[in-house]
């Protein structure tokens, strides 16, 4: 029975600390490498931060010249002239101008596809609808700008002569159409997502499709189509170059779309374009334009947030 | 006879909800035709307006005072040398990132701070980063108005997309291969390494796609962070005659994209320019839509395909 040799002691307890030596030296990797990913899921921490320092140590800078009441009840924008004033309502009324604009067309749009895909269309339909959609969303933002100068404008003026070459609604129409993907797609796959057997019951009493889309599929749908909106809103808000190329970049306190306007986006634009130096106030005010901006699209986010709990229906 | 009356208006009310039904199905497809047609009208009108200009001079001569000798050459390299430093940091890092939240990430507090962050940065409005480069990577690292600067800017925009898209790829991996991995001795490494990546890699190439595409066409981040307008010169060659052959002195040099040609010539008030602006605006639709038709496709084949 004992043919079998047994391995020396010696020889064993090689082997052994051999095995756990190899079994640490893995663990270690195993650690390491969890502690590389880690650090690269952590980049989008510090990107967050990153902003907010660099927002928020600019903007301080600026404030300590500009007091924070005569930011936000001046009525004039001139900080690149020698009598400078530092309203930022002047911009603020540009960009909510343009985005009701926007708003105006995307989200009655956008709704009404979204409906129209989720309920209505054939199948097939919604195959070739949504990777169009998709394709509208994905346009560079510039391009929609140029055609919003150059073919929109000339359009509207045909209607309207009176209408300047610079103006808030052609820039909003456009930045409307392109924002419809995202609210269609978002508000569909919320309504996509409500079950069946709610649908079948509507159907069971006797309720046409348009019954049933409206008064049972959108009303438990409605926290994800709410999300919809609210990231059309901060798109629209966050929206630069079709504003920077078709609506003018002249300070403008307005809330008549006919108008040109310039808007916070634009106005950064417009400072980076030219060649300010470095720590001048002009400099600074780009950053407490932009930290205007990133306030006003947090205040969206929370919104939405406290929207989509406030409504959302558990099934 | 009461009988009858209900009757009758029982089917004028089934016939006047069904009308309802007819008109919102026409909206719908009224809705939809005017994103159609808007595409189309947005397509031809940079055709058109641009056709003239096309000719391989357009892609070889560089911006010029001289609307019918002006070119995109140095717009397009200079897109070229931003997206592969853009894809250089964005892709490793989002693939990263997204393996962590799937296959390590514990639940507790450090996790959700993590996720909360990708969805609120997803929702940042591109210009920000443009802040964001213009303070931190320009003025605090010293980078300058660099390719570099450029391609952070945009690797850090696009990163969302590249975590999204590899959370959703390796989401819908079944449990049962893990198992099946762990239960052949392989630890959680090599699980990632040989399993999870292999099977997940068409749906991450998508989100990749779709994300390089947005980065091709942003502007305003680019601008913000000074990228000139007006370059008539090429960045240093990456290859050299001399050893080692390879120089990254184009990583800081001066330089333009695409998009930003496009808006130099879009706000020149000479129609001129405008030619040139469609001729640079059909180039762009056309790569962003070449790039996001093979993401689509992609996906389209990946869904047909995989049968767990």
């Amino acid at each position: 029975m004992s043919a079998v040799p047994r391995p020396t002691t010696l020889m064993g307890n090689a082997l052994q600390s051999e095995r756990l030596a190899r079994r640490r030296s893995r663990v270690i990797r195993e650690r390491l490498i969890e502690l590389v990913l880690f650090l690269a899921a952590l980049v989008s921490v510090f990107t967050t931060v990153g902003i907010v320092y660099v927002l928020v140590k600019e903007s301080v800078v600026f404030f300590e010249q500009v007091p924070i009441r005569d930011f936000l009840t001046d009525t004039q924008w001139t900080p690149l002239f020698d009598d400078a004033h530092f309203g930022i309502m002047v911009l603020l009324s540009g960009t909510l101008t343009s985005s009701l604009v926007a708003l105006a067309i995307a989200i009655p749009l956008g709704t009404v596809i979204a409906i129209y895909l989720s309920e209505f269309a054939h199948f097939k339909v919604r195959e070739v609808a949504k990777p169009f959609l998709e394709l509208l969303g994905g346009v560079p933002t510039i391009v929609y700008g140029y055609f919003a100068l150059l073919f929109i404008t000339p359009l509207l003026q045909r209607i309207y002569p009176e209408l300047p070459g610079f103006n808030l609604l052609a820039a909003g129409i456009v930045m409307g159409i392109m924002i419809i993907p995202y609210v269609s797609s978002i508000s569909e796959d919320a309504m996509r997502a409500v079950p069946m057997s709610l649908r079948e019951g509507s159907y069971a009493q006797g309720a046409t499709r348009f019954q049933t889309a409206t008064r049972v599929v959108v009303p438990a749908a409605f926290s994800g189509i709410a999300s919809a909106y609210i990231l059309g809103i901060s798109r629209a808000v966050g929206e630069t170059m079709i504003l920077a190329v078709s609506a003018g970049m002249q300070p403008n306190l307005t809330f008549n779309p006919l108008e040109p306007a310039a808007t916070i986006t634009a106005y950064i634009v417009q400072v980076a374009l030219g060649d300010l130096p470095h720590g001048s106030i002009g400099y600074q005010t780009i950053f407490a334009a932009g930290l205007t901006l990133m306030l006003f699209t947090l205040a969206c986010n929370i919104a939405g947030h406290m929207l989509r709990k406030s409504f959302r229906e558990a099934y | 006879m009461a009988y009858a009356k209900d009757l009758t208006q029982v089917r004028a009310l089934i016939a006047s909800h069904k009308r309802w039904d007819m008109i919102f199905a026409l909206c719908g497809m009224l809705a939809l035709m005017i994103g159609v047609l808007t595409f189309v009208a947005l397509f031809l009108d940079m055709a058109l307006d641009g056709a003239g200009r096309l000719s391989w001079d357009f892609f070889t001569n560089f911006p010029s005072r001289r609307p019918g000798e002006a070119g995109i050459l140095s717009a397009w390299v200079g897109s070229t040398l931003v997206m592969l430093t853009t894809a250089f940091f964005a892709v490793p890092l989002g693939v990263a990132a997204g393996v962590y939240l799937e296959e390590y990430a514990a639940k507790n507090w450090v996790t959700d701070v993590i996720e909360i962050n990708i969805t609120n940065l997803a929702g940042v409005p591109s210009i920000v980063y443009g802040l964001l480069a213009l303070g931190l990577f320009v003025y605090q690292f010293g980078f300058g108005q660099s390719i570099l600067s450029a391609g952070l800017t945009l690797a850090l925009l696009i990163l969302p997309v590249v975590i999204v898209a590899t959370r959703e790829a390796i989401r819908s991996i079944p449990q049962a291969i893990r198992e099946g991995s762990y239960a052949v001795g392989a630890t959680q490494w090599q699980t990632v390494r040989y399993h999870i990546l292999p099977y997940s890699s068409a749906g991450i190439l998508t989100g990749v796609i779709i994300g390089m595409a947005r980065a091709i066409g942003e502007t305003a981040p680019v601008i913000t962070i000074g990228a000139l307008t007006f370059i008539a010169f090429l960045p240093p060659a990456p290859v050299t005659a001399e050893p080692p052959f390879v120089s990254f002195e184009w990583l800081l040099s001066p330089f333009s994209v695409m998009p930003i040609q496009m808006f130099n010539w879009t706000s020149r008030p000479e129609a001129a320019f405008h030619a040139n602006a469609a001729a640079a605006g059909f180039v762009l639709v056309i790569m962003t839509l070449a790039m996001n038709g093979l993401a689509i496709w992609l996906r389209y084949r990946l869904r047909r395909n995989i049968k767990w």
